[in-house]
């Protein structure tokens, strides 16, 4: 039997399956009310911005406040068009995993904003250091789609000759590093990378991007101490998308009130950014990336968003989240709210975007049956067999060439 | 020729590759302005600057993760783990991240880290500072692992891994750093000065990866060892009077089969010896290997001489430690079978 009262205390989100969705208990700040400081700023200075919430765009859509960084048109359908591929792509993957296409997906959706307006107010030539949910930032960027989708299945154009789990994405030329998917491990690696630009002396900046549930990792801590003591010029996203598959933030969180506050405790600049504002997480990190390359140091982002659909295709949230909750999330969908703002401002309407829609679906279905024209997982052509023995070290040893000949390869 | 001991010799290969190179970076703790606990890095922050040789905050995951980072972006790391004891936090990053970059990313990002620290006992150093981890680094394909039994070796192999294009875990027994030691647990300390490989040329020069090297030359027993136990088992053969054949291994991984059953076909007999605890050591790899290559040469049982399956004992140290009468068993074993 279990006990009435548990007898420690064990967080516990609001509502569970079978309850009404609900997020009264969330106290957010209006978009337009925070300060925008100087990126020079002492980082304990900041201390109000990571417990408020910066935001741009407010309930009419309109740009609002000091952090409205005043992006012309262009850059807005520019935005908007990379967050609807992103989703379109990930919507069509889905689809292609549940017909046996690919082992395994996971999709961002809802969290587009957090990844494409990261990237779009980086350089090109920053390095990036993403988690497993940042795949945005190769459409920002410009990555082939067809080559996506061949590291997706795994085929014998795969630039990661199959050794990878579908999304864990590498991309050099586009400066994305590679995706681990053990958890923060990249935090405390980008900020090594960003003291290699310094030391260097050009201006490249990296940025990170980790789970607010992969803050407990002890890898969290280690990059924001590197970060601190070194002032590197990094930037440290924590994607707050309010669950680590079935674990609610609070696990994670404990009786820290944002995940952006933890920055403070090390002097860094600690931001807490509506995730789902397009404008603000493209000016928070415009904000930081000035800071980081005039020599003022990294910033802690928390990206504050909802997790709209499941953690992977191997997870089900009706298990421990009731349905409907990404419909009531406060702080809209990030597609739906860059729209708006665009329509508002007479730079967009419905018809171009059900065409654009239409235009990116077929893009991706005509993208995949390119992709699939180089293999499947399931079909092959793979990459070579005697691949598996290449790039353990930059040469072959005895070991491996004895047992690549005991493989018959 | 100069005469060096262990720590010089480190310390002066470290100096010969940051004057070489520009991108070859030193840290860790206690590693910076002080030169480390054990000194291999001293001076190295007063003649090549606070961001060439710093310290690092005490973490060692995010001491190896830094490392990844800095080598992906094209610098050299060193980085010192001040004892093989303390390296564990830093195992995520070595085996997850380290070994397999240049593996998951099809050879795109590499990560040419070499990371530094002591093992072995011998040194009053109790449970936390004696272990000689070096299995755990075998078994993780993607890294190289040295251990280097004098000073001569030491900065030819340092030189090698810093110049090596892949990662390297390279052990340091500090038993060895300010003298030989033949495992005699009461002798006076003796000096590198009147050993042969205590001569140690100031300049740039190699040890290469993965060559062992035959240490005393002999016809009737060959014992493959590594670190200090090649200076243990040298004695214990003097002292029994024994033709052994000892080999250095000096490269575990990737380590050099071709010495090892060229000298065991001679000989039809062999010790393999570690210091660290017996069970899946990396003793039982060179066993399992040399009976694949030389089962129809071999007129015994190969004999393993290690620690014992326990923690390294403080007050019985000596007792934990496998030295030259635990050799001379083996060796006793292994002629009379």
């Amino acid at each position: 039997m279990a006990q009435d009262e548990p007898r420690f205390h064990v967080p516990a989100p609001h509502v569970r399956p079978g309850d009404t969705p609900d997020f009264s208990h969330l106290d957010l700040q209006a978009a337009g009310e925070a300060p925008r400081p100087d990126p020079s700023v002492a980082g304990m200075e900041t201390r109000d911005l990571a417990l408020g919430l910066i935001g741009v765009l407010d309930h009419n859509h309109q740009a609002v406040g000091d952090w409205d960084p005043k992006l012309q048109p262009d850059v807005l359908r520019e935005g908007l068009r990379h967050m609807m591929l992103t989703r379109a792509y990930d919507d069509r993957m889905l689809k292609l995993q549940r017909q046996g296409k690919m082992s395994f997906y996971m999709k961002s959706t809802g969290e587009e904003a957090v990844a494409v307006a990261g990237a779009m107010a980086l350089d090109k030539g920053d390095m990036v250091f993403p988690s497993y949910r940042q795949q945005g930032i190769l459409f920002a960027r410009g990555r082939n789609i067809v080559d996506m989708m061949c590291h997706c299945i795994s085929n014998s154009r795969d630039n990661l000759k199959g050794r990878q789990l579908p999304v864990h994405y590498t991309w050099a030329e586009g400066n994305f590093f590679s995706i681990s998917g053990n958890l923060a491990t990249q935090f405390p690696q980008a900020v090594g990378y960003a003291m290699a630009c310094q030391y260097k002396g050009d201006k490249q900046i990296a940025a990170s991007w980790i789970g607010e549930g992969s803050t407990a990792e002890g890898d969290f801590h280690g990059a924001l101490v590197l970060a601190s003591t070194y002032k590197a010029p990094v930037i440290l996203n924590v994607v707050n998308n309010q669950w680590a598959i079935s674990t609610f933030q609070g696990i994670a969180a404990g009786q820290s009130p944002s995940f952006a506050l933890k920055g403070i405790g090390y002097g860094l600049a600690s931001l807490r950014v509506d995730g789902n504002d397009f404008l603000a997480v493209y000016a928070a990190t415009q904000w930081a990336a000035e800071r980081a390359r005039a020599g003022h140091g990294a910033t802690v982002i928390e990206t504050y968003t909802y997790r709209a659909d499941a953690h992977s295709t191997s997870d089900d949230p009706s298990g421990y989240r009731p349905r409907g909750e990404n419909e009531i999330w406060p702080l809209g969908d990030p597609i739906a709210r860059l729209k708006n703002h665009l329509i508002g401002l007479g730079e967009w309407d419905e018809a171009r975007h059900t065409a654009l829609e239409k235009e990116q679906n077929e893009l991706v279905i005509a993208s995949y049956k390119e992709a699939e024209s180089h293999g499947t997982l399931h079909d092959g052509p793979l990459s070579p067999v005697n691949s598996i023995f290449e790039d353990v070290y930059a040469e072959q040893d005895w070991r491996l060439r004895r047992q690549r000949q005991d493989l018959g390869v | 020729m100069a005469t060096m001991n262990m720590i010089q010799a480190l310390n002066s290969a470290l100096d010969v590759m940051m004057e070489r190179d520009g991108d070859v970076v030193s840290f860790g703790e206690d590693a910076g302005y002080f030169g480390g606990v054990f000194r291999v890095t001293a001076n190295l922050q007063k003649k090549y600057g606070l961001d060439r040789s710093f310290d690092a905050p005490i973490n060692e995951a995010a001491i190896v993760a830094m490392a990844i980072g800095m080598a992906a972006r094209g610098l050299k790391p060193v980085a010192e783990i001040q004892f093989a004891d303390y390296i564990f936090p830093g195992l995520d990053q070595i085996v997850s991240e380290l070994s397999r970059l240049r593996y998951r990313t099809a050879g795109t990002f590499t990560a040419p880290v070499v990371i530094r620290t002591p093992c072995g006992g011998g040194i009053r150093g109790g449970q936390t500072h004696s272990m000689s981890p070096e299995a755990f680094f075998t078994h993780i394909p993607g890294v190289q692992v040295m251990m280097p039994s004098n000073p001569y070796d030491a900065k030819g192999m340092l030189i090698s891994a810093i110049e090596s294009p892949d990662p390297v875990i390279f052990f340091e027994p500090k038993r060895l750093y300010n003298g030989p030691f033949d495992g005699h647990s009461g002798g006076a300390l003796s000096s590198w000065g009147k050993h042969p490989k205590g001569e140690v040329p100031e300049g740039h020069y190699t040890v290469p990866i993965g060559k062992a090297d035959v240490v005393r030359e002999g016809n009737a027993v060959t014992i493959v060892t590594y670190g200090t136990l090649v200076l243990v088992a040298q004695a214990a053969a003097e002292k029994a009077g024994v033709d052994a054949e000892v080999i250095d291994l000096r490269t575990l991984v990737p380590y050099d089969i071709e010495t090892i059953a060229r000298s065991v076909n001679k000989t039809g007999r062999c010790i393999v010896a570690q210091e660290a605890p017996r069970t899946s050591g990396f003793a039982a790899e060179l066993a399992a290997q040399i009976q694949e290559e030389c089962f129809y040469a071999l007129e015994a049982p190969i004999q393993r001489v290690t620690g014992w399956d326990t923690p390294y004992p403080h007050a019985h140290e000596w007792s934990y430690f496998p030295g030259p009468e635990r050799f001379i068993n083996a060796m006793n074993a292994v002629l009379e079978a």
